[in-house]
């Protein structure tokens, strides 16, 4: 059963061929069919294989197939090989079934749109690429994956390209993830230059024999491949693109910036988490950066009145948590937290979709209002995925799966109480920041007319990511909560065996997180639902509203990249508008010019002329010839 | 058998190649032009000839039947040239033949 994990990937893949040739001549029954059919198939397929995994492992809790070799060229001939183990299973059943629900989401949110077919087979080639991330067991393989989910995120960022700025920010989004591939493939090139493959398993096995640890090398690699994971993950300082790229459809932004691609760069660390082992300066790298990506990017989130972009600020957000979380070591809390993650942002991001397009795709908040009673399953299923991303104490995944990246980043390998520290002032604000827009957006009075009714293909994905998002957390619980294990040890073979902090110290942490989350949420209660005279006269006093429109243009970053990059190089390349080195061939040409014009002189047309040329030639060359 | 003499008959051709090429630098008229060169081919062939008799050898004269044979049909290819330039340019004149100046 397992060989035949290779048709998971080749679904969608397919899926996307049929849509990209029949070129719109299907009908759109026909292409929702296709489009959404591929992604249930294989997300059937997915869970058959994962099912087999878990109740009869392969030896060694792996599972490699080389399906062809791409070429052979000395020693070097990679494979299009899967390797599935339990982390490449999760990634891929998150993938897939997500991507599922979403799809279903999009053939009734995008119906009407005159790219209905262009969406569906970019979202399937999408699901295809992202399948081959997860799924390849040589780092070349997977940076085809790499590469594919960078183009579906460009082409579905500008899916409505007539608006210029649409196409800017899928441009924004191409260059500056560029700038991470350009390190991840530099960092290939050392890895094959160095151990001579790029099969991950041997890969891993070789850095450990012949590195050792914190050596130059060793830390080199693992900081090449972490500049690709930052740019494709969105972290600082490479955040800047994904607040941009909400100009996609909603669908786009719940599947592929909230939660699977963004996450590549995680789910690149967690695979090549040997290397990092080796490198603790870049692991410290690693979780410094997270921890204040988190802080950051959630304090942006604050400020925005863009629904869709205080999700997007959130998305930077958690997957610094991740990072966090690979930066102390805890590497099954990140995955965890990936999963997790997925679940919630997805019901987000479709909750947020749900809403706009009943309010005439209005997305500012405040122009929102009162609509708890009017939009029930929006209501609901945006409150649960807040209460998730806000790690509501008990009830919600979210709270299970931050606890357990919080309690690593004070008692993990690499943990210091300074990291625990901004994991728990980000989650104050997180959970102020996403309950802000709960109740600007769903109380209070109404401001915009509702219209349009939801169908099944609606609601349903909202209803399925909704009890996900609140039980996806039970398979894993902290210390004083029962001390359920089961998702660290399905990973053990992978990260190796969890360990269990217990201890009153342990409850007690917990107990401050759960606090501060819950006082954010009350917070919000009191500022925003109420808002109170002396907290709007506040917000509005000049200090605070510069602190606040730097918060609102997310720290500034544009600004300075704008200061400190586009400017100098827009500046070079007018300076430079007549081409310096131009002017090097253009000295050759017009020398030559000058020879030609002496030259011409010379050519007078008159017969006497040339004969005499002739005869004075040879009388020179006679002479040369007998005098020497 | 006497030493044939050799500086005079060479003296001679000098003289008359120089004034063959005196002839084609100097004349504007295309006919005499072409008789210059005629001239300066003959100076040519005497020289050759004058160098066969001196050692006695065959070389000479097969080349001067050379040089005679060249000559008949540079004529041959010269007038006809001259023909078409006179119909075309209604003269002779050498010079106003310049078309292909730079």
């Amino acid at each position: 059963m397992l060989n035949a994990i290779w048709i998971v990937p080749a679904i969608p893949l397919l899926g996307a061929a049929i849509l990209m040739i029949s070129c719109g001549l299907l009908p759109p029954r026909m292409v929702g069919a296709i489009g959404v059919g591929s992604l249930a198939l294989s997300a059937i397929i997915a869970s058959i294989i994962g099912i087999n995994f878990m109740l009869a492992p392969p030896p060694g809790n792996s599972f490699t197939i080389i399906l062809w070799r791409w070429m052979t060229i000395g020693s070097f001939s990679p494979a299009a090989g899967v390797y599935l183990d339990p982390l490449s299973l999760v990634m891929m059943l998150v993938v897939t079934v997500v991507g599922f629900l979403i799809l279903l989401y999009s053939s009734e949110f995008m119906r009407g749109d005159e790219g209905y077919n262009r969406f569906f087979a970019y979202m399937n080639l999408f699901v295809a690429a992202m399948l081959v991330l997860v799924l390849a067991d040589n780092l070349l393989f997977l940076y085809v994956g790499w590469e594919g989910v960078g183009l579906c995120s460009y082409l579905l960022i500008g899916f409505w390209y007539q608006e210029p700025a649409n196409g800017l920010a899928a441009r924004k989004a191409f260059i500056v993830t560029r700038i991470g591939d350009t390190g991840l493939m530099i960092g290939l090139f050392l890895l094959f230059t160095q151990l001579g493959t790029l099969e991950i398993q041997p890969l891993m096995l070789r850095a450990n024999q012949s590195w050792f640890s914190g050596s130059e090398i060793a830390t080199l690699a693992a900081a090449l491949l972490l500049i690709g994971a930052i740019g494709k993950s969105a972290q600082i300082p490479l955040q800047i693109w994904l607040p941009d790229a909400m100009a996609g459809p909603t669908p786009v932004s719940a599947l592929i910036h909230a939660a699977t691609m963004v996450t590549a760069g995680v789910y690149l660390i967690a695979r090549t988490h040997v290397l990092l082992a080796l490198a603790p300066s870049v692991q410290m790298a690693v979780a410094a950066i997270g921890a204040a990506t988190l802080l950051v990017a959630a304090f942006a989130a604050l400020n925005q009145h863009d629904i869709k972009r205080i999700l997007a600020y959130s998305t930077i957000s958690q997957i610094g948590y991740m990072f966090l979380a690979l930066g102390v070591g805890a590497w099954s809390a990140a995955i965890f937290h990936f999963m997790v993650h997925a679940f919630f942002k997805a019901l987000l991001f479709l909750a947020a979709g749900a809403i706009t397009m009943r309010l005439h795709h209005e997305h500012n908040i405040f122009r929102m209002g009162g609509l708890a009673r009017r939009l029930p399953v929006a209501f609901w299923s945006f409150l649960i995925g807040a209460a998730s991303l806000a790690a509501l104490p008990l009830v919600t995944a979210g709270f299970y799966s931050k606890e357990m990246i919080l309690s690593a980043a004070w008692a993990g390998g690499g943990g210091i109480p300074i990291l625990w520290t901004a994991g728990v002032v980000t989650a104050f604000v997180t959970s102020l920041y996403i309950f802000r827009a709960v109740f600007i957006v769903f109380f209070g009075e109404p401001k915009t007319e509702v219209s349009g009714h939801y169908d099944l293909r609606i609601t349903l994905p909202l209803i399925v990511l909704s009890v996900l998002a609140l039980t996806a957390g039970f398979v894993e619980t902290p210390g004083g909560l029962g001390s359920i294990t089961i998702f660290s040890k399905f990973m053990a073979s992978v990260f190796g065996e969890p360990s269990i902090t217990t201890g009153s110290a342990e409850t007690l942490r917990l107990m401050i997180a759960s606090l501060l989350s819950l006082a954010g949420i009350g917070l919000a209660y009191v500022l925003y639902m109420h808002p109170s005279q002396q907290f709007v006269a506040w917000a509005d006093s000049p200090a605070i509203l510069r602190w606040r429109q730097f918060l609102f243009a997310g720290w500034g970053f544009d600004r300075l990249y704008n200061g400190l990059i586009v400017q100098p190089f827009l500046y070079v390349t007018r300076i430079n508008r007549n081409d310096v080195v131009d002017h090097l061939y253009q000295g050759i040409a017009s020398a030559s010019r000058l020879l030609h014009q002496l030259l011409h002189r010379s050519q007078t047309g008159r017969i006497r002329w040339y004969a005499g040329w002739l005869a004075a030639g040879s009388i020179v060359t006679i002479a040369v010839a007998v005098l020497r | 058998m006497a030493t044939v003499p050799i500086i005079q008959p060479l003296l001679l051709a000098v003289l008359l190649f120089t004034l063959g090429l005196i002839g084609v630098l100097v004349r504007r008229n295309f006919v005499f032009i072409l008789m210059s060169i005629e001239i300066m081919l003959n100076a040519a062939g005497l020289a050759f000839i004058v160098a066969a008799a001196r050692w006695g050898q065959a070389d000479g004269q097969v080349m001067f039947m050379f040089i005679l044979a060249l000559g008949a049909s540079e004529v041959a290819v010269g007038l006809a040239l001259i023909l078409r330039i006179r119909r075309r340019l209604t003269t002779l004149d050498s010079d106003a033949a310049n078309l292909l100046r730079g």
